[in-house]
Parts: structure tokens; sequence; C-alpha cells
């Protein structure tokens, strides 16, 4: 693997994270962090989802005219969607409930089509899976972070999958008993989200300078 | 539930900025100043307004019949894409001075979560065509309400000495998060007050 492909990897991750430094698909990154585990199964559909529509955008790029480009990447977005849906309906319900108007939602997630728009139409098969997958994993990992910021300071515990005698909450003491309410309300979300900003900022501009 | 209560709840109670997130983009994006704000606003109003219609005749009458409710995704963004299209197309012929105020919001609206997102809670909350239209305005209203105070809110941040690292886009997320603070006063109890 040359050197240009690890970067097509890397850049999602760090350089042009999608959620922090680029700052698409706010929507669900928000709405669903109250809890780790809706973090897990968005940053997942949202990964499955990007990997096979960048897959057949890249693959499709010469058969589709680029007057009608827009609508053909939304029915393939959309049929990906869906697939995500409909497992997630039958094999994680409780995530599915969770995750409610936000599952749909990744249709209109402007990460997909941002990178179906700037780098699949443009790039190889390969390039392709490589992006989506760092991109892919930045947004999870944004997501991670923002959940397990709201919830452990929100709640003091971090909800995982439950396996076995395991019921999947984690406790964080001090913090369970005196939780910042506020974390997993709406307000917080947004304060959240312009401190972690700030600090990207503050990161950014350090680094350069 | 009434009218009245379907309005008070999306424009304050379940405000869709300030409570689900949905329409973040734009709030974010284009509140710089009061005048697009007010043109982002009622651009998405009309189209939230008509999505909501044609999804829930789209939905009742096609896929329901059909059995093919599982296809609701897929077609309602078709169905909101070629919607946009069309009213912009429409508004170009009719109307060039609001295609000059409107022109550039519309294809963003394609995109916006809060269309797609009061299409789905239509259906979800099963509401009859005319309670999902006044959600659709509703919606957009509530909308339209945040972005103007959020640009009012940046035209006069503009102005005063921010730190560098929140400077833009952190201090607006940060205002916004005070904005929502506020508009948790409006809570369920609220319509019970007003509405018995």
């Amino acid at each position: 693997m040359g050197q240009s492909h690890v970067k097509e990897f890397t850049k999602g991750i760090f350089k042009e994270n999608p959620t922090f430094i680029i700052m698409l698909g706010l929507c669900p990154t928000l709405g669903v962090t109250t809890q780790v585990v809706n973090a897990i199964g968005m940053g997942a559909g949202v990964l499955f989802v990007l990997l096979f529509s960048n897959i057949f955008i890249s693959l499709l790029k010469n058969i589709i005219p680029s007057s009608v480009r827009i609508p053909s990447y939304i029915v393939i977005i959309a049929s990906f969607v869906t697939i995500v849906e409909l497992v997630m309906h039958a094999f994680a319900p409780s995530i599915f409930e969770a995750l409610g108007v936000y599952l749909p939602l990744i249709v209109v997630n402007c990460i997909i089509l941002g990178r179906a728009e700037a780098f699949a139409n443009k790039n190889t098969v390969i390039d392709s899976i490589l992006d989506a997958l760092g991109m892919g994993i930045g947004f999870t990992l944004a997501l991670l972070l923002i959940a397990a910021l709201r919830e452990g300071l929100g709640a003091g515990t971090w909800t995982l999958f439950a396996i076995g005698s395991f019921d999947g909450v984690v406790e964080i003491p001090i913090l369970n008993q005196y939780p910042l309410r506020i974390m997993t309300l709406a307000a917080g979300a947004l304060l959240l989200m312009g401190f972690l900003k700030a600090f990207f900022n503050w990161k950014t501009a350090r680094n350069k300078g | 539930m009434s009218y009245i209560a379907i309005l008070i709840t999306y424009i304050f109670i379940n405000n869709f900025i300030f409570t689900q997130f949905l329409g973040l983009c734009p709030f974010i994006g284009v509140s710089k100043n009061s005048e697009s704000a007010i043109g982002m606003g009622i651009a998405v109003t009309f189209v939230m307004g008509l999505a909501s219609l044609i999804t829930y005749l789209v939905y009742h009458f096609l896929l329901v019949p059909l059995q093919l409710q599982y296809l609701q995704t897929l077609s309602f963004i078709l169905v909101i894409a070629a919607l946009v299209q069309f009213v912009e197309m429409i508004i170009q012929k009719n109307s060039p001075a609001l295609y000059q105020a409107l022109g550039i919001f519309l294809p963003l609206i394609t995109t916006n979560c809060a269309v797609l997102g009061i299409a789905i809670i239509n259906i979800t909350q099963g509401y009859n065509l005319m309670e999902s239209f006044v959600a659709g305005i509703a919606g957009g209203l509530g909308f339209t309400l945040a972005i103007i105070l959020m640009s009012n809110l940046r035209e006069k941040l503009d102005l005063s000495p921010v730190r560098k690292a929140f400077k833009g886009v952190p201090i607006a997320f940060v205002s916004g998060g005070l904005m929502a603070l506020a508009f948790m006063a409006f809570d369920k109890a609220l319509l019970t007050n007003l509405l018995g």
C-alpha cells in the first residue's frame, strides 16, 4: 500500500474529520449521543452506508450522466439506508427504537452525499473504499467522544452492549452521584459541541503556529 | 390533537432546532446575517408544508395499498428532491424577484434534515392530512424563529470581543445552547395550562 493510499484513509480520522473540522452531518451527531451505545449504532450505520454508496458510485461514475448525478446518488444512498433500517429493526430492535427518526435521516447526512460528490465520483474504487472507511471511522470516533462526555457527565454512566450477566451499564463513581443533568439535554449538547469545536480550533492554530 | 396544540408543540415545545437538532447545518451555516436567515426560514417553511402534504398522500395512497411501507425513506427523499426542483422552477418562472431572494437556498433544502424529518414524524405520529400540513408549517415556523433569533445574535457577536478559538462557529453553538436552555421553559405542561 502506497503513501497516498494511507493518506486517503487517515485524512478522514484526523485532518478532515467530518464532525469537528468540516462540520457536516451535525443533526444525528447531537441527536443520538445521549448514550454511548446509540453512538456506536449510528456510527456503524453511517459507516456501512458510506462504504457501499462510495463503492457503487465510484463503480458507476462513468455510466451516470452528470446532469442527473445528484438524484442518482440519493437513490443509491437511500437504498443502503433502507437496508440498514431493516437489518437493525430485525437484529438490534432496542437501538432501532433509540435512534428513531435519526436512522432514516442518514439519507440526508451531508457527509455521505458530500463524499460521493467530492470524492467517489472522481476516484478509483480502492481509494473510495479507503476514503469511506476513514471518514466513517472519523465520524464514529467523534460520536463516541461526544457520547462518552455527555453520558458520562450527564448521567455518570456509560451504556454499552449487554453481554451475559453484564447489563451493559458502566457506572462512573462520584459522577453518578452528582450528575450534570444538562449534558444529556439538548442545551448541553449544543454547549458541549461549541466547547469541543473551540478546543479543536485552538489545537489546530497551535499546531500551525 | 387540535391544530393550535400542534402549532404550539412544533414551534416552541418540540422546536426542531433546539430540542431535536433537525436542520442544524443551515442553522449554523446560513445564520450569519438576518436577511438570508429570513429567506432560508421562509423557503424551509414553504417546502416543509408542501412536503408534509405530498408525502402523506404518497404514503397513504401509494405505499400502504401496495404494502411497500419499507420503501418509505427512499420514496420520501425522491418526492422531496423532485418537489424542491419543481418549486424552484415555478418560482423562477413566475416571480424572478422571489427567486433572487430564495434561489440559492432552495437546492440546500433537499438535504435539510428538517424536511425529511417532519415527513417521517407525521407518519409515526399518525397525523391525518390536515394535521400533517399544520405540523409541517409549524415545524418550519419554529425553524424560522430559531434561525432569525440566531442571526440577530450573531450580528451582535461580530462586534463583541470573542476569544480567537471561539470566533465564528463555536460561539454560535454556545449561544445556541443558551437559547435552547431558555426554550426548555416551554414544556408539555404549558400545553395543558393553555388548552386544558
